[in-house]
């Protein structure tokens, strides 16, 4: 299995789609980053305008590395499906559109195995993804900004509210995001590999993912109690910014931060445990269906 | 004389080990309403190079995937070694080397990388060395560094040959391996597949359309048209001068037909489109001329037709019309 998957990674690394993604991430957390530095005064009247009259805020330190991170992240971790779909979509369907599957298929590998393999590659490649994100998003925007406490802004029911954490909060907050966000992009990646074995071209997966993702988030946001009570739970896009429950730090009844702690933490693990449910789903589905497919192409 | 050592084809077979490598019994595949191998059953034995032949569309490729496990059987059973295929997939593929259809491969690796990762997927513990050396059997090593999508067809189909035979397999699969090339290549094709069986004592199944090319390198074979077996058997057998098929042409082809009813041959003359087809042993062609002259046929031309492709046409005609 780990000769297999070295092949894989390897495969993965000699092909020039590999690094758009990168590429494109690059180039957004660098726009951010130039935009906030030249104009971030302008942002922050923005967002403070309703709550400057009720809070003194110094703006220059507002905006400092770990704000940029959260900023970069609620823009980019919406967009990151398609990047992940880019890779997993091809997974499979890549393979039968080169004609190699027939090939890979003729050795003494285990369709389980290749299956499995691909799956491995496709999260070691998310995984990737993000700790370029973190390089990017965080230390570079640490390096530019330098590091202090962040204010989160939140709109919670009717109510906006001002969270601070403080800089000795963060880092912490950032992994566990991190890692949360790797759970929820492995999911969109289970689901163009399983998309994947149907289809010749990886363009179809790809398209039908994104598709997918998209469907499901405009049903995560119907407000309809029908569909909240009975398919939001279920859906997998309801989970996907699950990772923003790390920033919203626990409070003591008269509304003072708690250091170290989560407003809902149980929120969070359920949410990871129906995430990490889509996953052995969609796997367990992809190796079924594999196992019994005819390979024509 | 016994026929065996009469012909030195039998005598061949003979000596080759009779030990079934592929067993194939009763073996059907059906695509929704259509049926694409129906209840076909052969076998090839140690050393054979064994042809499969058949015309675009009747099953040969969907045999051999089956073979290959890419395709699951509707019914009907396969061995191979020994073993039943599926149960021992992983045993039997180890010792199986095949190309199927077009040589593809990895376009944006180089040759030296394709061959090393499939080697590594065949459980082979690759060296530089052996991977040269593979490169230079098939007389790719000096372009082992370029990218698969500088090379031409006849070097893909190559460097599929190396991927084929790096584990050092048993048994070879070869579907359509001349598909694409020049001459110069399809006769280099020909001649490492005689070398495989020859020196080097491996089993190689080849179909081909090309089928001057089976007659030439193939010992037994197995002719199947839209899904059925139609003929199996060591190619001098089917090319046995007492099945010769003789393509007459006369002024009057109904009328010969008719009266060719009252001799020796009329089990063996069918009516062909504008000819008729006789099948004789090679020996009383001069006979039968006698006897055409005799009963006043008119005769325009008379071709007796020997070759594996004839005889191929015609079997598959027969079926057609049948």
């Amino acid at each position: 299995m780990l000769k297999l998957l070295q092949i894989e990674l390897y495969k993965i690394s000699k092909r020039s789609r590999t690094y758009i993604a990168f590429a494109a991430i690059t180039a957004i957390v660098f726009i951010f980053q130039f935009a906030f530095k030249a104009d971030g005064g302008s942002y922050m009247n923005m967002m403070l305008q309703s709550v400057q009259d009720t809070f003194q805020i110094d703006k220059s330190k507002a905006i400092n590395g770990y704000f940029m991170c959260y900023i970069i992240l609620n823009t980019l971790l919406v967009q990151v499906p398609i990047l992940v779909a880019l890779i997993a979509g091809d997974a499979i369907s890549g393979e039968a559109n080169m004609g190699t599957l027939r090939l890979i298929l003729t050795k003494p590998v285990s369709r389980t195995q290749i299956i499995l393999v691909k799956f491995a590659a496709s999260v070691i490649f998310t995984v990737m993804l993000l700790i370029w994100m973190a390089v990017m998003a965080l230390f570079m925007s640490l390096l530019i900004f330098g590091a202090d406490d962040m204010l989160i802004f939140r709109v919670k029911g009717e109510e906006s509210q001002i969270l601070q954490i403080t800089k000795d909060d963060i880092m912490w907050r950032y992994w566990a995001a991190f890692g949360y966000a790797a759970v929820a992009l492995t999911v969109i990646a289970a689901l163009a590999m399983l998309l994947s074995i149907f289809a010749e071209n990886s363009i179809g997966p790809i398209i039908a993912t994104v598709c997918i993702v998209i469907v499901c988030t405009v049903i995560s946001n119907i407000n309809v109690p029908i569909i909240e009570k009975n398919v939001k739970p279920w859906l997998f896009t309801s989970y996907l910014v699950g990772w923003k429950g790390f920033f919203y730090i626990g409070t003591t009844d008269d509304g003072q931060p708690i250091k170290g702690s989560l407003e809902n933490w149980p929120a969070i693990r359920n949410s990871l445990y129906i995430l990490l449910g889509h996953i052995f789903l969609l796997v367990g589905a992809s190796i079924w269906i594999f196992k019994r497919k005819d390979i024509l192409s | 004389m016994n026929i065996l050592f009469d012909n030195p084809f039998y005598l061949y077979q003979y000596f080759s080990s009779m030990v079934p490598i592929i067993e194939v019994n009763s073996l059907s595949k059906k695509f929704d309403d259509i049926t694409a191998v129906n209840d076909l059953s052969f076998s090839v034995n140690e050393k054979d190079i064994y042809g499969f032949l058949g015309q675009n569309g009747a099953g040969k490729s969907t045999t051999i995937r089956m073979l290959l496990t890419l395709i699951k059987p509707s019914t009907g059973e396969i061995r191979v070694f020994g073993k039943e295929l599926h149960s021992n997939r992983h045993d039997i593929l180890q010792q199986t080397g095949a190309i199927i259809e077009r040589p593809d491969m990895y376009k944006y690796l180089s040759a030296y990388d394709n061959l090393s990762i499939f080697a590594k997927m065949s459980g082979v513990k690759t060296t530089r060395k052996l991977i040269m050396d593979q490169l230079a059997m098939v007389g790719l090593a000096d372009r082992s560094s370029s990218k698969v999508k500088t090379y031409s067809q006849g070097m893909k189909q190559r460097l599929g040959i190396a991927i084929a035979l790096v584990h050092d397999p048993k048994l070879i699969i070869l579907d359509e391996p001349t598909n694409g090339l020049d001459p110069q290549g399809i006769a280099d094709m020909r001649n490492l597949i005689l070398k495989l069986s020859r020196e080097m004592g491996k089993t190689v199944v080849v179909s081909s359309h090309l089928l001057s090319e089976i007659e030439l390198i193939a010992n037994r074979m197995l002719i199947i048209n839209k899904g059925k077996k139609i003929a199996e058997g060591a190619v001098s057998a089917l090319l046995d001068p007492s099945n010769t098929l003789v393509r007459l042409e006369t002024t009057d082809d109904a009328g010969t037909f008719n009266k060719l009813t009252n001799t020796s041959w009329s089990e063996n003359t069918k009516m062909g489109k504008g000819h008729l087809e006789i099948t004789v042993n090679k020996n009383e062609i001069p006979q039968l001329v006698t006897k055409l002259t005799e009963m006043g046929v008119g005769i325009i031309a008379i071709n007796p037709r020997h070759s594996l492709e004839d005889y191929f046409l015609s079997l598959t005609n027969h079926e057609a019309d049948a």
